[in-house]
């Protein structure tokens, strides 16, 4: 068949879009900003390391939602896990005084954590227990994630004088900043949780079909609960970065990332009935945002474009998706593989 | 012949209703038990009984002397019973050696760390499909871009090489076209020659006499008649069906 032959070069060349998207974004930005300014744009550390750390924001919510996505379920209370766990972990350091050193900046952490791991289990209980539809219960638990965090930071910006925080936020580890060092290691650990352990083609199975993964032996109900967790504590790991990077805790701190963090995953090449996405593919996606959201300020368009421009690649990430199965005549995987 | 099977008086109530009462039958090795009825008559929650997915509200099912109702799904497949849904219960995203393998993944060890053994699982499955005379255009695909009938064969793959005793089939010709029913009546038998027990719903009825040893009809949850395929014939089955 016609059809079929085509597919047999069109496949790798769709499943490699978001690559070609992303070369072809950083040729766009470094020609714009040598015709214009006569300077490079991607020969410099400085540029390098802004995108590295602004990828590695998106990255730290979108990294567990990725996971939470394969298996057919979307977690927006991730915005606001993030500035939850920010605020109380700059209350804790708050609380015990900036001298307490290491010791108190390590306990704060796992506090925020701990505080992320709440959101994590009443999410997997609504989904997984009580079959609440995952959009509408992590928007209840969105809700109230962000009224906790304000209410426990007073409505304020919770400071804070740690220099062990700061230089958490702000160190540099290898010459890699810490926030990018941290969203390498989590992404490590998750590309190898989802595409090389039974949890991960358990996650895969129950995306596809549930009832056939029930079947089949595997545990939905506890799965799609540790998923909910997982989503929860890698948001709050940006929560505690935040936190690090500024000094301060903000119930708002992840509110303007979660858009960024959905477009991520689903650049990527993870789709809304699940079973497709991979950690590879969200890292893509988290590195083409960032690219768009440094290049356009690069280029001193107003601020506000950036908006605009995630908006746009969203939809053409999903036009691109559905064209792949019009064009290979069956959905694809995103590289189950 | 060794019994297999044995159901005794299996009874399920949903609320108020009665969906099956008082089902009694015996599989022996090597033999095809039809369950015959119309929609609604209560085969599939009978199976579901024996395959662990509902608790019978009475009765029992044993297999090979052991209760295995009232235990989980993969209780009773890890006792033997492989069931073969209508809905395939393949995870379609996922290849056919990790379909084959679902729930029960391989694993190997890299770097100390269990990593799950894709390549392995791939090959375990493009041997048992061989077996069966089935080939597989692409192996690395997901099983979402096979035919109804490869997927179906890859169902009884599961059941042929995890060397399940006794096969429970829900309308496996269903939503298949001719030559592709053929195929897996031809499995069917393949499977009766190797002394597996074969429970098979239809209400197709050249596949009920083309398969089956025993006839078990079923009407609104009860056994209306049981008949050897040589000695009825289709106006009777239909007959008994109707509830007549």
């Amino acid at each position: 068949m016609i059809t079929s032959q085509g597919a047999s070069w069109l496949k790798p060349l769709l499943n490699a879009w978001s690559w070609l998207f992303l070369a072809l974004i950083l040729v766009f930005f470094e020609v714009y900003a040598r015709v214009e300014t006569g300077q490079t744009f991607l020969m410099r550390a400085y540029n390098i390391q802004a995108i590295g750390i602004a990828a590695s924001q998106i990255l730290l919510l979108a990294l567990g939602l990725t996971l939470v996505v394969v298996a057919g379920h979307i977690d927006l209370s991730i915005g606001f896990t993030t500035g939850l766990s920010a605020v109380v972990m700059a209350l804790v350091i708050r609380w015990f005084g900036a001298d307490g050193g290491w010791p108190v900046v390590i306990l704060a952490m796992a506090v925020g954590l701990g505080a992320a791991l709440i959101v994590g289990v009443i999410n997997g209980w609504l989904v997984a227990i009580l079959d609440v539809p995952s959009f509408i219960g992590t928007l209840g638990t969105y809700g109230v994630a962000r009224g906790a965090a304000l209410i426990v930071a007073g409505g304020a910006t919770v400071s804070i004088r740690s220099e062990e925080a700061r230089s958490f936020g702000n160190g540099d580890i290898f010459s890699i900043p810490v926030p990018v060092a941290v969203a390498i290691a989590l992404a490590l650990l998750c590309h190898y949780i989802l595409a090389h352990t039974r949890f991960g083609v358990h996650t895969y199975a129950i995306g596809s079909n549930r009832a056939s993964a029930e079947r089949a032996g595997v545990n939905v109900k506890r799965h799609l609960m540790y998923l909910f967790i997982i989503s929860a504590l890698t948001a709050a790991v940006g929560g505690l970065v935040y936190t690090g990077r500024f000094s301060a805790g903000a119930a708002n701190a992840g509110e303007p990332i979660l858009l960024y963090a959905v477009a991520a995953v689903f650049i990527g090449g993870a789709s809304l009935t699940g079973g497709q996405g991979t950690i590879v593919g969200t890292v893509i996606g988290a590195i083409i945002i960032a690219v768009i959201q440094f290049g356009l300020v690069f280029s001193g368009l107003p601020p506000y474009w950036q908006f605009v421009a995630v908006g746009l690649v969203i939809i053409v990430a999903v036009l691109v998706d559905q064209s792949r199965g019009k064009l290979t005549g069956g959905k694809l995987t995103g590289g189950t593989t | 012949m060794t019994v297999l099977l044995e159901a005794n008086g299996l009874t399920k109530r949903f609320g108020g209703i009665q969906a099956v009462s008082d089902v009694s039958f015996k599989v022996e090795e090597g033999e095809c038990v039809v369950l015959a009825g119309d929609n609604g008559a209560g085969k599939s929650t009978v199976i579901k009984m024996i395959a662990g997915v509902y608790p019978p509200t009475a009765g029992e099912a044993r297999f090979q002397g052991n209760i295995v109702s009232g235990r989980s799904p993969f209780q009773v497949r890890n006792a033997g019973i492989e069931t073969i849904y209508q809905d395939l219960a393949l995870a379609d995203n996922l290849d056919v050696g990790l379909n084959l393998y679902l729930g029960r993944e391989k694993t190997r060890r890299l770097f100390g760390l269990p990593v799950v053994a894709r390549k392995a699982m791939r090959q375990d499955a493009i041997n048992v499909l061989q077996r069966l005379g089935i080939n597989v255009p692409d192996p690395d695909a997901p099983v979402r871009d096979f035919s109804g009938g490869q997927r179906q064969a890859i169902a009884i793959a599961r059941a042929i090489h995890w060397k399940a005793k006794l096969v429970i089939m829900d309308e496996p010709t269903a939503a298949l076209g001719v030559p592709e029913q053929r195929e897996v009546m031809a499995l069917i038998e393949r499977l009766k020659s190797q002394g597996v027990g074969i429970i098979l719903i239809s209400h197709n009825l050249p596949d009920i006499f083309a398969a089956g040893d025993r006839i078990i009809i079923l009407t609104r949850g009860s056994v209306a008649g049981e008949r050897r395929p040589q000695e009825t014939n289709e106006e009777e089955i239909v007959r008994l069906m109707m509830g007549g």
